[in-house]
């Protein structure tokens, strides 16, 4: 990665509110291509709105969001789909009465021609995320770390350039999180797939990601490589800061 | 798919095509009155699958399909009775005119984000909007009612819709069965897909790049053109249309019940719920009659009860339920 290289997603000054509470302010970052980087902070740091904000599910106020050199801001979720963003939901969103296969499908249909080649596009995921085995069973009977990797799973399926990654190791096992981190990170390799994630897991994000962008009351308070922004000292007072509050 | 012989698909293959038999050679076996009654079903049917590509497959529910079926009827009569064209044309004019109804409904209700019943009693007000209309139409005839003639010269004109029963009935197994293709091949594309994925979760579907928006016009240009096919039949039929009969809303509900009953989201439900609700019409009406209570009313009560009933036993629908116990039930259901 040279100095001059373009990045994939840049985030600049980008600002939301939602009547007089400013839920994101003036957040500026930059990911490249390929590139593995972490939003943390807090509960209420305004992480998820920032995520429905590149996804085009919320309108920005004020700000811009550019994906691969083009503006996107102001597109809707599925142009920024087709563009090649993908985004799970922090409270998983599975099409519960449908098989986990055609869950899987619907996500593969964006880039096949016909269901045959979804269907095959997404056994082929599945396998990947060890999800093959319940292929046929309906969603709404999964268990809640198997609905988590069904999510990744079905944004998979877009062939995205980015993912977005919301929460997607809460509720797992230590194991079951070391097993998702090693299936990211050989996609990441395989296909040189960017991945923005948010995450509470330290674990995860200390074992996966490159950089890591820190917000705090909707605001950025630093940006690093894990092992120096976690000593951070304001990054650290804003966590024990709402630590101590409970 | 390779199915061994004793697989669901292929018992549900060999159910079918044996049923299908069964009515190919229906009016050779019955009398007339048990005919017209399966015509009905059949009929009743082939609307219901219209219905169910928008409620079951995509998740909208219209209590206005009525507009469609009327606007069919009228359409085709009108272009045949006053200006001479026959319906093999009239229809495509029919099927048109439902479209761009269902298409205002479509975009008041996806531009100003009225959903979920909000846009059922928006399609209730179009429904209802043109059955007043049409009342007033003094050029159709208005509440009096519009007449196709029935002239003995015309008899045999089988493109102009004019022929016997044995014609209507095998013409209304064709709607049916080509109803029934229709909604299997649909559901099994992509665009099918995407219904099904907007009706489990929008925000879901939209978010792996689905265009939500233009995937529910589909839906509902399909469902309300199929509906208008159903309205150009029931025109040329029965020879007349009364816009209190046609657009009522009863009617948007009779359209409703059998998939209702049958299973929503299915294939075979809206075949399943038309052939037990419209023989159960028709026994009931019998039974009171027999009875002696003609009290008006009285079969609409007893018509609840049973529904009532039936839903109880199986709330997710008859067929899901006859499917398991034949064991009939496909891969995906």
């Amino acid at each position: 990665m040279s100095a001059v290289a373009q990045p994939l997603l840049a985030v600049r000054n980008a600002t939301k509110r939602f009547r007089g509470l400013t839920a994101v302010s003036d957040v500026s970052f930059a990911v490249m291509p390929a590139e593995i980087f972490a939003v943390i902070g807090p509960n209420g740091a305004g992480k998820t709105t920032l995520f429905n904000l590149i996804a085009g599910a919320f309108a920005l106020d004020e700000g811009e969001i550019h994906f691969d050199g083009r503006r996107i801001d102001g597109q809707s979720p599925d142009k920024i789909c087709e563009q090649g963003i993908a985004r799970t939901f922090q409270i998983v969103k599975p099409f519960p009465e449908l098989s986990v296969r055609d869950n899987v499908a619907i996500g593969a249909m964006l880039r096949a021609p016909d269901m045959d080649s979804a269907r095959a596009a997404a056994d082929e995921i599945l396998r990947k995320l060890d999800l093959f085995d319940k292929r046929g069973q309906k969603a709404a009977s999964l268990t809640l770390p198997d609905r988590k990797r069904l999510e990744v799973a079905r944004a998979l399926a877009t062939r995205p350039r980015l993912i977005l990654l919301d929460e997607v190791m809460a509720g797992l096992r230590p194991t079951e999180t070391d097993h998702m981190v090693a299936a990211l990170r050989d996609i990441n390799r395989a296909e040189q797939l960017a991945i923005v994630m948010i995450e509470h897991v330290m674990r995860a994000v200390m074992a996966l990601a490159e950089r890591v962008h820190v917000l705090h009351h909707g605001a950025s308070i630093a940006e690093g490589p894990p092992q120096e922004v976690t000593r951070d000292a304001r990054v650290i007072e804003s966590y024990l800061g709402l630590k101590a509050a409970h | 798919m390779s199915a061994s012989p004793a697989s669901p698909g292929a018992r549900q293959t060999v159910a079918l095509a044996l049923f299908g038999l069964a009515l190919v050679a229906a009016p050779f076996v019955v009398d007339r009155y048990i005919l017209s009654i399966i015509l009905l079903c059949l009929i009743g049917a082939y609307l219901g699958q219209a219905w169910n590509i928008l409620m079951g497959f995509c998740g909208l529910l219209s209590l206005g399909h009525a507009l469609y079926l009327g606007l069919g009827a009228y359409g085709a009569a009108a272009l045949y009775v006053k200006f001479g064209i026959g319906p093999w044309l009239g229809v495509f004019v029919a099927m048109a005119l439902a479209v761009a109804a269902s298409f205002v409904i479509g975009w008041l209700g996806f531009r100003f984000r009225i959903e979920g019943v909000y846009f059922s009693l928006l399609t209730i007000a179009f429904a209802e909007s043109a059955r007043i209309g049409f009342d007033n139409w003094a050029w159709l005839g208005g509440a009096a009612g519009f007449f196709l003639p029935v002239r003995a010269e015309d008899f045999g004109q089988y493109w102009n819709l004019r022929g016997g029963p044995f014609f209507f009935y095998y013409l209304a197994l064709a709607l049916a069965a080509g109803g029934l293709f229709v909604s299997a091949r649909l559901r099994a594309s992509k665009l099918g897909h995407a219904w099904l994925a907007i009706r489990e979760d929008a925000q879901a579907a939209r978010a792996l790049g689905v265009n939500v928006t233009r995937a529910r016009f589909m839906a509902l240009f399909v469902s309300a053109a199929m509906t208008a096919v159903g309205g150009v039949y029931l025109a040329f039929w029965g020879n007349n249309i009364f816009p209190g009969q046609i657009f009522d809303m009863a009617h948007s509900i009779d359209i409703m019940l059998g998939p209702i009953v049958g299973g929503v989201g299915t294939l075979f439900g809206p075949i399943v719920g038309s052939f037990l609700l419209v023989p159960l019409g028709e026994a009931l009406i019998e039974a009171l009659r027999a009875l002696g209570l003609n009290a008006p009313g009285a079969k609409a009560l007893v018509y609840g009860f049973l529904l009532m009933g039936i839903i109880a036993a199986a709330p997710s629908g008859v067929w899901p339920w006859l499917a398991r116990r034949l064991r009939l039930q496909d891969r995906e259901q």
